[in-house]
């Protein structure tokens, strides 16, 4: 095989995985569709309103629960802190209410 | 003759790829790391996309179950207890089907200097001091199911607690910090009165009239704060979309790196290149061969670092847990969930990474070869 002939099939090699990642997370999402439907029920049950991403502070655990002040807990001019603070975004509904 | 046509086009391709192997392997070193710093600007992209996308999608799929309203109490434009009477206030109002309080807060253990989510769960109907734990706290605190923990109360006296169970480590995204008790235990550690809540979570009969009801909460329990389940899908989908956001400024950190590196492609061409342009057209090559053979060589490198970041991305996030951004999700939590990011893979985003990381690549590889391989050999050569 000539170089170039091994070079374009190297090429098709990886399209073909790239391709294959599609199908193995398909697959790989039926396996744990289970696990999902649990933490669904758990949210449910638990009357749940969000991710445990971010536990260092109240206002980035409960992002979606977070007031305007939450980000200035100790003090008017006290500076963001936590690093996960500078990560995320304020909560839909404090940014639905500036647009209005 | 059709077949003859394509079987020369083809053998011309062929060489052609041929001759630029020949001409990348001349420059190994500059070509080798060239594709090195390519590809990994192409993995971080593909890590942070297919991160953000697989979590945007787990959060709009596990928060549509949220409550359908959530109604706080605010004082002084802080979240305070809300008084067991707004319940009744508010499931007087029309079209509002069920009302009940929460109970919820935080406490932090200064052992593993961790913060706690410390919630009633009415349904598992857990004795007095007895818990139910994340999988997060019992790992962090090497707790299993029937060990007791002592944790101070509201008059630092130590309240002791007994693990009655542990919830599913596969649920540790939105339970990995739980820590769930009933309602006497709660009010009785935190020093609460039997009239409060922490909020209230109301149930809507008919899902159009949720901006109504809340806007008439509003009016009949002025101090109140209605948190509708839009908002908080909405608030997730912001986090984790690609334009918003940290993973928009790392896409520009990654965007800039590119750039800079088309940029010094597109700028010129080594007196080498130059002059091996030169002597192929001097040894009778057409203009358009020649842009054939700088694009093969743009390509092979671009699609090569394309799909070489990517796969690397996949197995990063779907087989390593995205270990490379725990430590930056984390920050300064000593509770971090142990999660596996569901494997959804948006591909209109893939095929836009490709598009934005192949394609300014092969045109900043053939503009300055094109403005060259039109001029005369011997001035090129000279």
């Amino acid at each position: 095989m000539r170089r170039s002939q091994a070079v374009l099939v190297s090429l098709f090699l990886g399209v073909s995985m790239v391709l294959g990642s599609f199908m193995d997370a398909g697959m790989a999402y039926r396996h744990i569709e289970s696990a999902v439907a649990e933490k669904v029920a758990l949210v449910a049950a638990l009357k749940l309103t969000d991710l445990a991403l971010f536990t260092e502070a109240r206002y980035t655990r409960h992002l979606s629960q977070a007031d305007r002040h939450s980000a200035f807990q100790d003090h008017p001019l006290a500076l963001e802190h936590f690093p996960s603070g500078s990560l995320v975004l304020p909560p839909g509904s404090l940014r639905k209410r500036n647009e209005l | 003759m059709a077949l003859f046509v394509m079987k020369t086009f083809v053998n011309r391709h062929l060489y052609l790829i041929e001759f630029t192997l020949s001409s990348l392997l001349r420059f190994r070193g500059k070509n080798f790391s060239l594709l090195v710093v390519y590809t990994l600007v192409i993995f971080l992209l593909a890590s942070v996309m297919l991160f953000s996308n697989a979590l945007r999608h787990e959060a709009s799929l596990v928060l549509a179950q949220s409550p359908e309203m959530i109604v706080q109490r605010m004082v002084a434009g802080r979240h305070d207890l809300l008084p067991a009477d707004y319940l009744d206030k508010a499931s007087g109002i029309r079209g509002v089907k069920q009302v009940s309080g929460r109970l919820w807060g935080y406490h932090y253990d200064p052992i593993i200097r961790a913060n706690y989510t410390i919630m009633v769960d009415a349904d598992r109907q857990l004795a007095d001091g007895e818990i139910v734990i994340g999988a997060g706290i019992a790992r962090v605190r090497g707790l299993q199911q029937g060990d007791y923990l002592g944790l101070h109360d509201h008059q630092a006296r130590t309240m002791s607690f007994q693990v009655a169970g542990i919830l599913d480590s596969d649920s540790e995204l939105v339970s990995a910090d739980l820590f769930l008790i009933n309602a006497s235990t709660y009010r009785a550690f935190f020093g609460l009165a039997q009239d409060v809540y922490t909020d209230m979570v109301l149930s809507v009969r008919n899902p159009r009239e949720y901006t109504t009801i809340a806007e008439k909460i509003i009016q009949r329990l002025p101090d109140t704060r209605p948190i509708l389940r839009d908002e908080i899908l909405r608030t997730y989908d912001a986090i984790f979309a690609w334009r918003q956001g940290i993973v928009f400024v790392i896409l520009m950190m990654a965007v800039l790196a590119f750039v800079i590196f088309a940029w010094d492609k597109a700028s010129g061409l080594s007196a080498q290149e130059r002059k091996e342009i030169g002597i192929l057209k001097a040894t009778g090559w057409e203009t358009a061969d020649v842009i054939r053979m700088k694009f093969w060589e743009g390509f092979l490198i671009s699609v090569s670092a394309f799909i070489l970041g990517y796969l690397f991305a996949y197995v990063h996030v779907f087989y390593a847990d995205a270990a490379l951004f725990e430590p930056v999700l984390k920050g300064w939590a000593i509770l971090y969930p142990r999660f596996s990011p569901l494997p959804v893979i948006d591909a209109l985003q893939i095929a836009t990474l490709f598009f934005f990381s192949v394609f300014p690549y092969v045109l900043a590889t053939i503009i300055p070869i094109w403005r060259v391989a039109t001029t005369d050999p011997d001035a090129v050569m000279r």
